[in-house]
């Protein structure tokens, strides 16, 4: 019925006279894992939150699941992962999953499974009732995206997820990604880990505030004719430079 | 419900910070148990008393070893000399009427004064009690005398037929019984009123400085901690309210405030035996409401604050004003203008309501008044709490 998720059009936001999305838009379709790859500071993070309605954009409109943003009622059908880990860390695992599940709404009688498959999801399962200040890097992260999880939502965004993740997890996590893709979700990852480029769908290199280049990975590679997405980056990185001088 | 959410995390945060909690419950015990006994023991000070035209008499009456008196002129007025000299309290006598000016800056020196002088007048009148009795013995055995007199007389005088002079012996020793001196005593007070012990009536206060002190502290800090964590942010990526954040805070945090009141008022009733007048359920209303205005403006501060230390910097600018003008010293005695900032402080209208309640029995009808105003700070606070947000979302 609906085919796109997310669909931003024409998005410019500054910071006082730092423009940092110029005319950005995006369409993220339903059952699609879609990248943002970009360095640090390129506007990854202030586009995600955009999309979820949290910054006040200067120009352009962003939808979500047919709802023009910003809309609280639509919160309930995302799942967050934001790029530093939020979460009490005077508070056990479980508490900080409960807490944001009956924030989302979860109902009772779903809270303890919907907390148990989301604590699997992530391998926290044994140390779920251990404070979370005794957590390392990666266990937070996981916790996050746990509870980005917990509602079961229909689309996940998903700012950094794999960053202090070991690699066993990280195939793990992707796992669950393309599991919860095939069964209809959509999912938007920021990252700048490159081999996990590979894994997206459909890719948006975004630098200097600007879409440089979207496609699938393939697609992408072929365009460039370089063998990486890595390789993809950084040429249309020099590109980019170049066609600044050129003015 | 998406508030009690967030108020049992609150309370489970709360609970798991030990200490904390400590400095809430325990920390406010310790400073009155401290002020119990630095206000009411001091029985090694010397009350200074100005005397003049007192009967030497009674002067020295009540001379102890804890007040020291001063002599002064007729015509001193008892304001100027308590004022320049500092005394304790000035005792002025025309004829039988004493009156008595206390400075009560310090009501334990008042006390003191009150106690001598007590004792002076209840020593006087023994000693004349003592004295009339004297009277009436000396009386009766000078009456046994004249009526020996009499009788040896009209012995003799049956004999010499003489009667004139015993009519004249019978009257004279009653006339020497005077009755003994009373005085009348009247008083003044230039800071306060008679009942004020130190404690007595700084204690209803200190409760709710105490309350509205840590609530303003702890609430502050802790928003402060969810802003800079990113937690606030992460909040604001859920269905929540702006207001339903707050709402869950304020009861949160309201609970605590009520628990502690609870416990210090409880304590002072049954440890220091403190007098009481009006209703304790309206003391710890007050104090709920006392806490409400310090949670919304703790909250609304933090968000000016980039750090706990940049929290604290707040005591001295927010807290310690509200302290002098929360009625530990005495609002209406100030100049004009200051009586005016007074009203601007939440804790001017929580310390009057709570002294009215604790020290002169008044009931809730006759502090409405201040309840409705400090309700006013707490509405206008949150709402600015529930407008600040939207920074973080939009809506």
């Amino acid at each position: 019925m609906r085919t796109n998720t997310i669909e931003v059009t024409d998005v410019a936001k500054s910071f006082g006279d730092n423009p940092v999305l110029k005319q950005i838009s995006l369409r993220l379709p339903v059952g699609q894992i879609m990248g943002l790859i970009g360095p640090s500071g390129a506007g990854k993070t202030t586009l995600v939150k955009a999309i979820l309605g949290m910054e006040k954009v200067d120009a352009g409109t962003t939808t979500v699941l047919g709802t023009t943003m910003p809309n609280r009622q639509i919160m309930q059908r995302i799942g967050y992962m934001a790029q530093s880990d939020a979460l009490y860390e005077d508070l056990t695992a479980r508490e900080n999953i409960r807490f944001f599940a009956e924030l989302m709404s979860v109902p009772k009688a779903k809270l303890t499974a919907a907390i148990d498959h989301a604590a699997t999801v992530v391998n926290l399962t044994e140390a779920l009732d251990r404070r979370v200040s005794a957590y390392s890097g990666g266990m937070k992260r996981r916790l996050s995206l746990a509870i980005a999880l917990v509602q079961d939502p229909d689309l996940l965004i998903l700012d950094e997820p794999t960053v202090g993740i070991d690699p066993e997890l990280r195939q793990q996590i992707w796992a669950e990604l393309n599991q919860l893709r095939d069964a209809g979700k959509s999912i938007l990852v920021t990252t700048h880990v490159m081999d996990e480029a590979e894994r997206c769908d459909y890719l948006m290199l975004i630098r200097e505030g600007i879409a440089l280049a979207q496609g699938t990975p393939g697609a992408l590679e072929q365009e460039y004719a370089v063998p990486t997405i890595e390789q993809v980056f950084l040429k249309a990185g020099r590109l980019q430079d170049e066609s600044h001088r050129d003015i | 419900m998406r508030v009690i959410a967030i108020f049992k995390r609150v309370i489970r945060q709360m609970l798991r910070d030990k200490r904390t909690l400590a400095l809430m419950f325990i920390a406010p015990l310790f400073i009155l148990s401290l002020m119990y006994f630095l206000f009411n023991t001091n029985s090694a000070s010397v009350a200074q008393i100005g005397v003049s035209n007192v009967d030497a008499s009674l002067v020295k009456a009540v001379k102890n070893k804890h007040v020291k008196l001063h002599y002064y002129a007729k015509t001193t007025t008892a304001k100027t000399a308590v004022r320049e000299d500092n005394l304790a309290a000035f005792i002025q006598q025309k004829s039988g009427k004493l009156t008595v000016t206390y400075q009560n800056s310090q009501p334990s020196d008042s006390a003191l004064v009150r106690q001598a002088l007590q004792g002076g007048l209840t020593k006087l009148r023994v000693q004349a009690l003592v004295a009339a009795t004297n009277a009436q013995k000396q009386a009766l055995t000078a009456q046994a005398k004249a009526l020996k007199t009499v009788m040896a007389q009209q012995k003799q005088v049956m004999a010499a037929q003489g009667q004139r002079g015993a009519t004249n012996a019978t009257t004279s020793p009653t006339a020497k019984l005077k009755a003994p001196k009373t005085y009348t005593v009247t008083s003044h007070y230039l800071y306060g009123s008679s009942d004020s012990t130190f404690f007595d009536t700084f204690l209803p206060i200190l409760l709710g400085f105490f309350v509205f002190f840590f609530v303003f502290l702890i609430s502050g800090i802790s928003l402060l901690n969810e802003r800079t964590t990113g937690t606030l942010t992460r909040l604001l990526a859920t269905p929540i309210r702006r207001g339903e954040i707050i709402s869950g805070y304020l009861l949160g945090y309201g609970l605590f405030a009520l628990v502690q009141t609870l416990i210090t008022v409880t304590f002072a009733l049954t440890v220091f035996k403190i007098h009481m007048l009006g209703s304790v359920w309206l003391i710890l209303l007050i104090n709920f409401l006392l806490a409400l205005v310090a949670l919304s403006m703790g909250i609304f501060v933090s968000t000016f604050a980039n750090s706990e230390f940049q929290m604290m910097q707040f005591i001295p600018i927010l807290i310690v004003p509200q302290v002098f003008f929360s009625g530990l010293i005495p609002v209406d005695q100030m100049a004009t203008w200051l009586q005016w900032i007074a009203h601007i402080f939440p804790l001017y209208y929580g310390g009057n309501a709570l002294m009215d309640v604790a020290t002169r029995g008044v009931t809730l009808s006759g502090v409405a008044g201040e309840l409705g105003i400090l309700l006013g700070f707490t509405v206008l606070f949150t709402i600015l709490n529930v407008v600040g947000m939207k920074r973080y979302r939009r809506v």
